[in-house]
This record gives C-alpha cells, sequence and structure tokens, in this order.
C-alpha cells in the first residue's frame, strides 16, 4: 500500500439525530480514497447531554479501524497532522441533531412570495409554524401576541417584487421588530428577509441582527432561493450552536466548515448532476430518525426538499395526520392487524433508535417507508417548476437515484434495498440506483468547501456503492399484455433475449463486474425512457440483482383484495431475493 | 456503547433538576420541603397586548405624538384613561380601552401588556430544595422508589395508589373503578377499553398508572384532567415484572405520579415516586455507563411484550437477526430461563 502524502488528510463528521459518524479521506495512489469509517452513538441526549463525546467515540473507532491515532492520549484531535503520521490536516462536519425549528413567514400573496419562503423552510430542517399574509385577519395586536406564543426559531421574511410595494412588508416589520423586542433576549429568533431589495436600510434600522438575502422572488416570474438557503444553512448553525453550546468546539475544529447535512448533501448533488453529465437529473435521498430528505439537481439547478413529518423516529406519532393506516398497510407482505401497526407507530416515537428485531416489526417498518417515500415524492413533484414535471404526474427521469439512511442501507440484501426504493419511489424508463452505505454525500458535501476534488475522487474510488440499473415502462394496456422486448448481449458474447408483460417484474441476470448492452424494443407505444414507443439500447452493469425490468405499472396498483395483495407483493420480494 | 437507563428502584436517592422555559421568580429557599406540587417557581409565559397608534388617533406626525403621550414604560394606564391629548379648537384625545402596563413607546405608538399567564414549575417529586439555579430553576433531592414509564400525558398528582389488577399481564377491567377507590391513583394493566378512562373521569380518580396504552384512545386519554403513565408505552404489553412486584407491594402509599411527557432531549420522563424514610441518604441514581455482563435489563418489542432478564454476554461483531437485519447484539438471559439475542438498541439497563 501507498503511504498517504502528507497535509492531504481530511477527517470528515457527520452528527445525525441518533449516529454520529466519522470518515477518513486520504491520497493513495494520487487520488482521494476513503480509508476508513466509524461511528457512535449521538450523545445530544440526556443524561450525556453533550454532543462532542459522541463526535470522540465515533473518532475512537475510526482510529481504530484504521490504525492510525488522530487524537491524543487526551482526546484531543490533533490538527495539523504531525511528522510521525499522527493526526489529521483538516476536519469538516456536517449535521442534523436536533429538535425541528419552529418557523414563522411572512409574505405578500399565499401563491407568491408566501409560497416561495415557505418552500425555503422546507429546505431545512425546520416546519413553518405561523404564517403572516396580506389576507391576515388578525390584529397587529393578535400578531404580536402570536409571536410572544409561538416564540419561534426563526421568522423569514419575502414579500415584493424589486422595486415594487413597500407598505405592507413595512407595516409587518413593525409587527415583527415588536414582536422580537417583547421576548425574553434569550429566545429571540433569528430573522432572515429575502424581499424587495429596496426594504434593505429600513430592515436594518428596525431589527437589530437581521441576516439579509438578495431577494428570493425578484419578479413575479422568477424564484432563486439559492442565496437565502445559503444563508439559511448559516443561520440553523448558529441556532444549533447556541441550542448545544459543545458545537462551538466541534465547529472551532472543524474549521467553520459547518454545515447542516440537508445543505451539504443538495450541494454534491448539484455537483453530481454537472459531474455525471447525463443530461437527465440526480435524485438523493435520505432516510434518518427524525426527517426525510430529497435533493434533486437538473444541471445544477436544486430542489432540496425537507420533510420533517416523515422521520421514522419521533415524527411517526403524527404520521396519520399525513397519511391513513390503510395506505400504510397495503404495502404490509405479512397478515398483521391494524391495532399492532398503529401500536408500532406510537411506540417508535418513543424508542426512535429501536431496530426492528423480528420479520413482523420489519415488515410495518418498511411498509412505513415505502409509504413516507411515496408521499415525500408526490410532494417533491408538486414543489418542482412545472418545467420538471413530467405531463403524466409521474418522477421526472433521474439517472442515478443516490440513496442513504439505515432503513435503507440496513436493509437485509440488495434486493430489500432495491424494492423499498423501486414501490416507494416508482420511477419512470431508465435509472441507476446506488447507496451511500456510510451517509458519505453530506461530508462529501462539506469538505468540496475545503477541496473540491476530495468528492470527485472519492466518489470514483467508490465510495458509493452500485445497486442496479432498472427499466421501468409506462404504458397503459391491461395487465398480462407484452410491452417490451429486450436482448441482453453480454460483453462475454453471451446472449439473453425477454418479452416483458405488464404487471411484471422481471431480473436479466448480469452478475457484478459484468457489462453489457441492453436493446430494449417497446410494444404497443410503452414508453422505457426513450419516449413513447421508441426503441434503443444502452450500456449496462451487473450487479448481485441483474438488470431489473419493472413493468408493475405507473402508477403502481396493488390489489384491493388483502390476500392477493400480500402474495403478489411476496412474489416481488422473492424476485428481487427476499 | 453507552446504555440507557430505566429506574425501577426500591430506594434511591432521586436528584430532580427542574427548570423553567424562561427566567422567573423563584418561589422557593435551599434547605426548604417541598410537596410534588408545591410551586417552585413561576415565570409569564404568555401576554396578551394593545398596539395604540397614537399619532393616528391624534392624526398628527409620529414625531409630533411623542411628547403628547403622557405616560412613560412600565407605568400602569387604566381603562377609558387618557393615553394623549391635542389642544385647541379641535382638541383630539386617545384613551386607553383596557387596563393595563406600558411596555414600549416608539414612533407615534404605545404597546400595552393587558394580561399575563403564568408557568408554575411543580415540583414532581415531594422532597428538599439543594440548588437555586439563577433565577431558571431549583434542584431537589428525594428518598424514596422510583418507577419510570415509557408515555406520559404530562400531568402530575399525589395520592394514595390502589390496585386493580392481581396479576402483571391483566386487562384493565372498568368495572373495577367504584367509590372505594375513589380519589385514588390507580394501579391498572393493560389499557384498551375506552369505559375504563370514562369510568375514571366520572368517579373520579387522581390518577392511572397501566401496562401498556392503545393508541386509540389517546383521544380519550387528553380529556383526563389527572395523570396516565403508560409503563411499557403503547400497544398490549403486560407490565415487567419487577415494576409490577415494586407497585403491588405499595399499595396503599401515598405516591407521586408525575406523568411527565418523554423528553429525550431534556432527560423528563414519566415516573412514579413513592416517598420513604430513611435515616441514611440511599445511593444517588446511576445515569450513564455501557452495557456490560450480569447487568439486569428490559428487553422492549414495538409489538410483543417487554421481558426482564440479565445480560450474558455482548457480541464482537454483527450478528444477523432472524428477520435478516445486522446489528450489534447482547446474548439475554430471561427470567423464564430462555437466552435470547437481542440488539443492542433494544435494551434498557434496569437500576
Amino acid at each position: 500500500m501507498t503511504e498517504p502524502n502528507k497535509g492531504n488528510s481530511l477527517l470528515a463528521v457527520d452528527i445525525g439525530t441518533l449516529n454520529t459518524r466519522a470518515a477518513y479521506f486520504d491520497v493513495i495512489e494520487g487520488a482521494y480514497r476513503c480509508i476508513g469509517t466509524g461511528q457512535s452513538p449521538t450523545t445530544s441526549n440526556a443524561p450525556v447531554s453533550n454532543a462532542m463525546i459522541g463526535v470522540q467515540l465515533a473518532i475512537e473507532n475510526l482510529q481504530n479501524f484504521i490504525g492510525k491515532s488522530l487524537m491524543d492520549v487526551e482526546g484531543h484531535l490533533i490538527i495539523p497532522s504531525q511528522a510521525d503520521g499522527l493526526g489529521v490536516d483538516c476536519m469538516v462536519t456536517s449535521f442534523s441533531l436536533g429538535p425541528t425549528l419552529k418557523a414563522l413567514t411572512v409574505g405578500l400573496l399565499s401563491e407568491v412570495s408566501l409560497k416561495s419562503i415557505d418552500k425555503l423552510v422546507q429546505t431545512t430542517y425546520a416546519s413553518v409554524a405561523d404564517r403572516f399574509t396580506l389576507n391576515d385577519s388578525r390584529s397587529p395586536s393578535e400578531q404580536v401576541d402570536e409571536i410572544l406564543r409561538l416564540k419561534p426559531d426563526l421568522i423569514l421574511i419575502a414579500g415584493g417584487i424589486d422595486g415594487g410595494s413597500t407598505s405592507f412588508i413595512e407595516k409587518m416589520l413593525e409587527i415583527i421588530g415588536l414582536g422580537v423586542f417583547l421576548l425574553p433576549e434569550a429566545e429571540r429568533p433569528a430573522v432572515l428577509f429575502a424581499g424587495n431589495n429596496q426594504l434593505q436600510e429600513k430592515i436594518r434600522a428596525v431589527l437589530k441582527n437581521v441576516n439579509i438575502s438578495p431577494n428570493i422572488r425578484p419578479t413575479l416570474e422568477i424564484e432563486d432561493l439559492a442565496p437565502a438557503q445559503n444563508q439559511l444553512a448559516g443561520i440553523v448553525s448558529t441556532i444549533r450552536q447556541k441550542q448545544m453550546p459543545e458545537l462551538d468546539e466541534v465547529r472551532m475544529l472543524s474549521g467553520g466548515f459547518f454545515e447542516p447535512s440537508s445543505y451539504a448533501q443538495g450541494r454534491m448533488v448539484r455537483f453530481l448532476s454537472s459531474y455525471f453529465g447525463s443530461g437527465q437529473g440526480v435524485l438523493s435521498i435520505d432516510i434518518g430518525a427524525s426527517n426525510l430528505s430529497m435533493g434533486a439537481s437538473f444541471g445544477g439547478d436544486l430542489h432540496l426538499n425537507v420533510f420533517t413529518q416523515l422521520g421514522l423516529g419521533e415524527p411517526m406519532r403524527d404520521l396519520l395526520s399525513q397519511t391513513t393506516l390503510e395506505e400504510i398497510m397495503r404495502w404490509l407482505s405479512l397478515d398483521i392487524p391494524p391495532e399492532t401497526v398503529l401500536a408500532y407507530l406510537y411506540q417508535k416515537s418513543i424508542l426512535p433508535g429501536f431496530i426492528p428485531a423480528t420479520k413482523v416489526e420489519l415488515a410495518i417498518e418498511q411498509a412505513v417507508v415505502r409509504q413516507n417515500l411515496q408521499l415525500a415524492t408526490r410532494w417533491m413533484i408538486d414543489r418542482l417548476p412545472a418545467n420538471l414535471r413530467s405531463s403524466n404526474g409521474l418522477l421526472p427521469s433521474f439517472e442515478p437515484i443516490l440513496a442513504s439512511g439505515a432503513a435503507i442501507t440496513g436493509a437485509a440484501n440488495p434486493g430489500q434495498k432495491l424494492m423499498l426504493l423501486l414501490d416507494g419511489l416508482q420511477p419512470a424508463g431508465i435509472t441507476t440506483f446506488a447507496i451511500d452505505q456510510n451517509n458519505l454525500l453530506a461530508m462529501l458535501g462539506v469538505a468540496a468547501e475545503v477541496n473540491s476534488v476530495v468528492p470527485v475522487q472519492a466518489l470514483d474510488s467508490g465510495a458509493l456503492t452500485y445497486l442496479a440499473t432498472v427499466i421501468s415502462p409506462v404504458s397503459d394496456v391491461d395487465y398480462g399484455t407484452p410491452i417490451v422486448r429486450a436482448k441482453l448481449i453480454r460483453d462475454d458474447g453471451t446472449e439473453m433475449s425477454s418479452e416483458i408483460q405488464m404487471g411484471n417484474l422481471q431480473i436479466l441476470p448480469l452478475g457484478a463486474r459484468q457489462t453489457a448492452r441492453l436493446q430494449l424494443r417497446p410494444l404497443k407505444n410503452a414508453d422505457v425512457g426513450l419516449g413513447p414507443g421508441r426503441a434503443g439500447e444502452v450500456d449496462v452493469n451487473g450487479s448481485s440483482i441483474g438488470i431489473v425490468i419493472d413493468a408493475r405499472g405507473r402508477p403502481l396498483r396493488l390489489p384491493p383484495d388483502q390476500v392477493k395483495r400480500r402474495a403478489l407483493l411476496q412474489k416481488w420480494i422473492a424476485t428481487l431475493g427476499d | 456503547m453507552l446504555a440507557p437507563f430505566t429506574h425501577i428502584l426500591p430506594l434511591a436517592s432521586v436528584i430532580r433538576r427542574r427548570m423553567l422555559p424562561s427566567d422567573g421568580r423563584i418561589r422557593v429557599k435551599i434547605g426548604q420541603r417541598v410537596k410534588a406540587t408545591d410551586v417552585l417557581a413561576e415565570t409569564v409565559i404568555s401576554r396578551k397586548h394593545i398596539l395604540l397608534d397614537v399619532a393616528q388617533g391624534l392624526r398628527v406626525s409620529s414625531r409630533q405624538a411623542m411628547p403628547l403621550i403622557q405616560f412613560k414604560k412600565g407605568q400602569k394606564v387604566n381603562a377609558d384613561q387618557v393615553i394623549a391629548e391635542t389642544s385647541g379648537l379641535f382638541a383630539r384625545e386617545v384613551r386607553s380601552p383596557v387596563s393595563g402596563r406600558v411596555v414600549v413607546i416608539g414612533g407615534g405608538k404605545l404597546v400595552l401588556e393587558t394580561g399575563v399567564s403564568l408557568f408554575e414549575l411543580l415540583a414532581g417529586v415531594p422532597g428538599i430544595v439543594t440548588e437555586i439555579i439563577g433565577e431558571r430553576g431549583v434542584v431537589l433531592r428525594a428518598s424514596g422508589s422510583l418507577i419510570q414509564g415509557l408515555w406520559g400525558n404530562g400531568q402530575l398528582e399525589t395520592g394514595v395508589m390502589m390496585s386493580v389488577i392481581d396479576r402483571p399481564d391483566e386487562g384493565f377491567d372498568p368495572n373495577r373503578l367504584d367509590v372505594s377507590i375513589r380519589n385514588s391513583i390507580i394501579l391498572g394493566g393493560i389499557l384498551d377499553n375506552p369505559a375504563v378512562i370514562k369510568n375514571a373521569i366520572d368517579l373520579p380518580v387522581r390518577g392511572l398508572i397501566v401496562a401498556s396504552l392503545a393508541p386509540a384512545l389517546l383521544p380519550l386519554v387528553a380529556q383526563a384532567s389527572f395523570p396516565v403513565m403508560a409503563i411499557e408505552g403503547f400497544g398490549r404489553k403486560p407490565m415487567n415484572s419487577i415494576a409490577f412486584k415494586l407497585l403491588s407491594t405499595s399499595v396503599r402509599r401515598e405516591v407521586t405520579l408525575n406523568a411527565a411527557s418523554y423528553d429525550r432531549m431534556k432527560g423528563d420522563r414519566p415516573e412514579v415516586f413513592i416517598p420513604l424514610p430513611v435515616t441514611q441518604q440511599p445511593p444517588e441514581l446511576h445515569e450513564v455507563d455501557t452495557f456490560l455482563p450480569k447487568q439486569t435489563v428490559r428487553v422492549m418489542s414495538l409489538t410483543g411484550p417487554t421481558r426482564i432478564g440479565t445480560l450474558i454476554k455482548l457480541s464482537s461483531t454483527l450478528t444477523m437477526l432472524s428477520n435478516g437485519l445486522r446489528a450489534k447484539t447482547a446474548e439475554v438471559q430471561l427470567e423464564s430461563g430462555e437466552q435470547i439475542v437481542v440488539p443492542l438498541t433494544n435494551l434498557d439497563v434496569l437500576g
């Protein structure tokens, strides 16, 4: 093994709600590689109440794995690395821990600026607790009282196109200024103004310590969230440090490279959409205990969504305000009474770190994962600009789709991981799935700020695990009708042909490290991702699963009869490898 | 791996740090003995405000209005009292619509604070005040039995505990709630019958300690003005044997049921505290440790019963579970003698 170059090593830490991960990157044979990872439970909750302990434990586990000391005997990180090889040259940190932040949004019109500012909230670990708009029926006194009652962590103000009317926002500024002033100093929220640029001076005069970003709606037609998103990421970091003072030390060790994981992951997805250059979008999903985040990037344009109501821990308690028990239960491949499923949701909300230990518990957990992915997909599509939405309301074409989060990466086998993603996301056309087994994307997203070469070379060296290539034809013919003829021509010269019927899930065997040319000939005007009725061929890589043709229909319609539905779900699971 | 603790102890020194949501007034002194329902401190949590646009009312500019306002910040104003007025032929005045206190004056406007709601910080356990934390909180020390649960409805009460169950796996029979146990804190079993809540409200009782709770009953439980605590959480789970033994042998004693909501960040948990007279301070609660062989552990389940056992061995590598998942595990010998493999995330240490 080549000795790592001095001066290049990087330690990346991700502090999640339940787990803290540490990854060590160094240059091997001229390129950055992930040398190893370590993990520990996050320790921000009582009785430890110090996230730094979890960071130290994760680094200790990493040290044991890579056989190199990064900390001194007292547990202090050695930065930069020493002549004897001890230590590391720099550190970066991403985080997703902490309670969901309460946001108050202010905008002129609910369909314009308020919609944009709400979208901005949904790019981070926050939820909208109340909204003030032009049509608000409350008196100014009642609005002041609402600020005092709500005690928001964040107030986000938009409104007015650049150069437009300022009177409403000026009036709101007085109310917000008053409400903030009346709160005890330690409880005052962070305020971000992202509206009419003519008001910036006035804002500074009314509100102390206000954050100002360029207008998110400079004109009625243009929405530009990116600069405000950047500001918001910084604000969220500051709020977390206020809530957990030990994070000051983490930030200091990280030389200021300390960012919300969703924001860092978004940066990586945006980068990857240029890097892969597939002409399609890149989608990343991360399912955690406190939220489900989805980042979609098209040609460097990022659409980030953090669904704090869809986490697999505490948010499960309120999941039935977003969906129904029947919708969750339709994904169960086992016969489980509804009372058991309901009790599971509530019990998991008080025991978020619990690992399903039986087949029944796993079936319920994975039914929730499928349903949450479905909800998130639907909501994400609704929030995309019209030009990026497909006319049939299906998931736009993504290549690749990257998945992280223990509920997926920890599934029993690759087939189970893919099945969760196919049922939950229901992609259309040709898609490659990859797994971010060690939640590296967010860490690499922050690392990119320090050294843009790290993510490129780390990804090239296999930081992500390829899962499978999936072809999902779209057609409205009856079940049982042939819709695609596929021919797989392997590089070793062997061939395989198959005719796929509507409603079927089929595997074309192609082992790991094998490559092939896949010819696709749609029938009955089906769309395999090349346009309705258009034939074509693509190069594909094999995996332990093979090449998957998912002709089960889009959207997927499950039989209403419970027995038939369970049998069909079991058959599909068996097809991909139970 | 750090092990979470659940305290089910016949005798311990309990230290409780009680904090206001914001700075306020502390009402106790160090060394003072308090009851569980005593108020330790209070703070204002919500206020009503009236924003009066004096300039508009007087039809003058904001700048002109300022010297006309006859009150200063902090002063009390009575309803209908003149706040500001102009003189001359077309004199105008602005009167206060309500009684209140001036909290802000500026820009030709005045803000009155008209009503306050107080948050009262209750002791939660009967004990002695050992520390005052600025204007924010109080530390208490108490000695007695402690039984922690998994879910609580956020309410607190003290009373004599009576039992309506003979076994830990019994259902809570609504017919056993009769006048003989009126105004008591009731030790019940598995709560899945809405009639229990209705009868408990009608009787009334001072609180319910149940083994587990059907989630479908939560809207009904929300109507109860007394504390409800589920020791094992949700579903149809029998009470663990250690908690059952300790509670059922404490019947007719005065207990404090603090059915606090489970707050993982702060460490607040629902608990039953049974004060006991002591001549010597018992040991303090053990809060942090790693998993170790010989520990008494609770094996939690999301769908099945909770079980008690002894940790035998920790696995050094990931173990494959019966459902195919891989996890760090421990071998646990259950009370029945059966030996099982459990993910560490599904265990907590009893002690």
